[in-house]
C-alpha cells in the first residue's frame, strides 16, 4: 500500500505497512506475542538455571519435613487409601507456582526501570497482549518448576495419575493459576510502582493466600470465616483442580476451571489497564 | 517570530515525517509540553535540544504513542498518532534514554525478540536479525549475554533492535547519554551510516549542544515546555554573530545558561537519572 496525502508529490509518498484490523488478525497477533514472550522466558531459564534449583528447596522442605511428619501424625483425617503426602503434593505444587508468579510484578518494574518496558510498548503489541504474554511466560516458568516438585513428590512415594490427558490438564491448570497470580502481581505493580513496595506487598499476601486455601488441609476443617475467605481465593480452585487431576481426589473440575479462567481474564484486564500508569512513571 | 522559522518546509507541499500541532501535556499542575508546533521533513536529522525537564522526553513519548496528547495532534508520515497508534508503531524505531537491552538474553536473542514483536516472518527472520547485528558491528558478540556488553555496545544493540522493523523514522532519546567520548563517537558513526543507507528520518533529543551542532540538519531549542527557536545550527549561530556557539544561542533565546536551566529537571528526572546510575553501577 502506498500512502500519500491528497495532492502530495510522489517524492513525499511513503510505503506504509498494511495492517489488518480484524478479530482473526488480532488473535493471531495475540498468539504470536504469547509464543514470543514464552520463548524469551525459556531462553532465560536456559541461560541461568540457578533459580530453578534454589526455588526447589522450599517445596522440597514442605514435602520432606512437613509432609512426612503430618503423614505420621494422622492429624488431618484422610479417606482410606489416600496418604496425606499425596493430598499435600498438589497443594505444594500450586504453592511453588504461586511464589514464582506473585513476584512477577517485580520483573515488570525492573523492565520499566531499565527502559525495556517502554521499548516493548512501542512495538505493535497491544497492552493486553503484552500482559497476556507475560502471564503465560510466568506459567512456563511455573511449569518447569512444577516438574521438579512432582519429581520430588514421586521420589517420596506419591503415586500420581498415569493418564496423559489428566497430566496435560494439570499442566494447563498450573499455567492458568500462574497467569492469574502473575497478573495480580503486575496489577499491584501498577499501583505500588516501586520494587521495594511490591516486594513487601508480595510477601504480605503470599502466606495468607496459601493458608486460606485448601493447599494444606480440607476447607471443611476451617472455621467459618476462613472457609468464606477460601471460597473467594483462586488458589483453592487451582489446588482442587490439581488434586482432582493428579491424585483422583473428588473435585468439581468444571467449576474450578471456570473460576480460574474468569479470574485470569479479569486480572489480565486489570493489569493491562494499569500498565500505562506503570510505564509512564 | 523565532529565528529560522523560514527554514521550515512550506506547508502542504510534502507529507511531513513528523508534524506536531499545538501539542500540550501536563503532569498534574506542571505543564511539561506547552503548545508545541514542529515539523520534520522526510530524510532529515532533527534535534530537539534543551536541558533536563525542558519537555523533550514528554514530546517524544507522545510521538511514540506512549502518552496521549492532552491537546493538539501529532502525525507521523501523515498518520494521526492518537487515532492509529498500532500503525505508527510499525513505522518508527525507538531507542529510549536508558540503556535498555535485556541483560539476561544474548545480543542475538535481544534482536530476535524485536523481530518477532514486529511480526517479521520466520523465513526472513534469521537473515534480517543477522544483518542488523552485522550492520551494528555486533556479529562477534552476538551469542554473548547482553549483560556483558559495554555501554556503547548496548546502544548499538538497541539500534539493531530498532532496525529489524526497517523504520521510516528513528527516534533517539539522548542516544549518547552515559557513554564515554569514544563510545559516543562510535555510536554517531553508526547512526550516520544508517541514515545514509536507509534514508531514514531521525529525531533525536540531546542536551549536548556540540553533538547537535555536528550532526543535526535542523534543531529546535526547547525550554520549559515551549520551543524557543528552530533552524539550522549554523544559521542559528550566525544569527548571533561570529564565534557564537549553540550554547550562546540557547542562552540568547531562553535567558538561561544550560547549566542553570538544568536545575529545572525536577524530581522525575532526578529519579530517572538515579535509576540509570544505579543500573550502570
Amino acid at each position: 500500500m502506498t500512502y500519500a496525502a491528497p495532492g502530495a508529490p510522489p517524492a513525499a509518498s511513503v510505503e506504509l505497512p498494511v495492517i489488518r484490523d480484524n478479530p482473526v488478525a488480532g488473535l493471531h497477533r495475540l498468539a504470536n506475542r504469547i509464543v514470543t514472550l514464552c520463548w524469551v522466558e525459556l531462553r532465560k531459564i536456559r541461560h541461568d538455571r540457578t533459580e530453578l534449583y534454589t526455588r526447589a528447596i522450599q517445596p522440597a522442605l514442605w514435602l520432606l519435613i512437613y509432609g512426612e511428619v503430618f503423614t505420621r501424625l494422622h492429624a488431618i483425617p484422610m479417606p482410606a487409601g489416600v496418604s496425606y503426602l499425596a493430598y499435600l503434593s498438589p497443594g505444594i505444587l500450586a504453592q511453588s507456582a504461586l511464589f514464582i508468579a506473585i513476584f512477577y510484578g517485580i520483573q515488570i518494574i525492573w523492565e520499566r526501570d531499565a527502559g525495556v518496558l517502554t521499548k516493548l510498548m512501542v512495538t505493535p503489541t497491544p497492552r493486553s497482549a503484552l500482559i497476556t504474554g507475560k502471564a503465560f511466560a510466568a506459567g512456563v516458568r511455573s511449569l518447569i518448576q512444577g516438574v521438579v516438585v512432582l519429581i520430588i513428590a514421586a521420589i517420596l512415594g506419591v503415586a500420581f495419575t498415569d493418564n496423559p490427558l489428566k497430566i496435560i490438564g494439570a499442566m494447563m491448570i498450573l499455567v492458568l493459576g500462574s497467569a492469574f497470580f502473575a497478573c495480580l502481581s503486575m496489577s499491584i505493580a501498577g499501583l505500588a510502582l516501586a520494587r521495594d513496595r511490591l516486594m513487601g506487598i508480595g510477601q504480605a499476601i503470599t502466606m495468607p493466600l496459601f493458608f486460606s486455601s485448601s493447599a494444606l488441609y480440607p476447607t471443611k476443617f476451617m472455621p467459618g470465616w476462613l472457609q468464606a475467605i477460601s471460597k473467594v481465593n483462586p488458589l483453592t480452585y487451582e489446588v482442587e483442580a490439581l488434586r482432582g487431576l493428579l491424585i483422583g481426589w473428588s473435585t468439581t473440575l468444571w467449576l474450578d476451571t471456570v473460576v480460574l479462567v474468569g479470574a485470569t481474564v479479569a486480572s489480565i484486564t486489570c493489569a493491562s489497564l494499569l500498565l500505562p500508569r506503570l510505564a509512564n512513571r | 517570530m523565532t529565528a529560522g522559522a523560514a527554514e521550515m518546509a512550506p506547508e502542504g507541499t510534502t507529507t511531513d515525517a513528523v508534524r506536531c500541532t499545538d501539542l500540550s501535556y501536563s503532569f498534574g499542575t506542571h505543564t511539561a509540553v506547552d503548545h508545541v508546533d514542529l515539523n520534520i521533513v522526510p530524510g532529515e536529522m532533527y534535534g530537539l535540544l534543551g536541558p533536563n525537564g525542558a519537555g523533550k522526553t514528554t514530546t517524544i513519548r507522545m510521538l511514540t504513542t506512549l502518552l496521549k496528547p492532552a491537546t493538539g495532534t501529532v502525525t507521523v508520515f501523515g498518520i494521526d498518532v492518537a487515532a492509529r497508534p498500532m500503525l505508527v508503531r510499525r513505522v518508527i524505531g525507538y531507542v529510549p534514554q536508558m540503556l535498555s537491552a535485556d541483560a539476561n538474553l544474548t545480543g542475538l536473542e535481544n534482536v530476535e525478540l524485536f523481530a518477532r514483536l514486529f511480526d517479521v516472518p520466520r523465513r526472513t527472520r534469521k537473515d534480517l536479525v543477522d544483518g542488523a547485528l552485522q550492520a551494528m558491528g555486533l556479529t562477534e558478540a552476538a551469542t554473548r549475554l547482553a549483560g556483558t556488553y559495554s555501554g556503547g555496545m548496548i546502544r548499538r544493540l538497541e539500534l539493531a533492535q530498532a532496525l529489524v522493523n526497517a523504520p521510516r523514522l528513528l527516534v533517539l532519546d539522548e542516544p549518547t547519554v552515559g557513554l564515554d567520548p569514544i563510545a559516543r563517537g562510535d555510536v554517531w558513526d553508526y547512526i550516520e551510516r544508517l541514515r545514509e543507507e536507509h534514508q531514514m528520518t531521525v529525531l533525536m533529543t540531546t542536551h549536548y549542544m556540540d553533538e547537535a551542532d555536528a550532526y543535526c540538519d535542523r534543531v529546535s531549542l526547547m525550554h520549559r515546555g515551549t520551543i524557543r527557536a528552530t533552524g539550522r545550527p549554523a544559521d542559528l549561530r550566525a544569527g548571533l554573530g561570529g564565534g557564537a556557539t549553540l550554547d550562546d544561542v540557547f542562552r540568547h533565546y531562553t535567558g538561561d545558561t544550560l547549566d542553570d536551566a538544568q536545575e529545572e529537571g525536577g524530581i522525575r528526572d532526578v529519579r530517572r537519572a538515579r535509576r540509570t546510575a544505579r543500573r550502570l553501577g
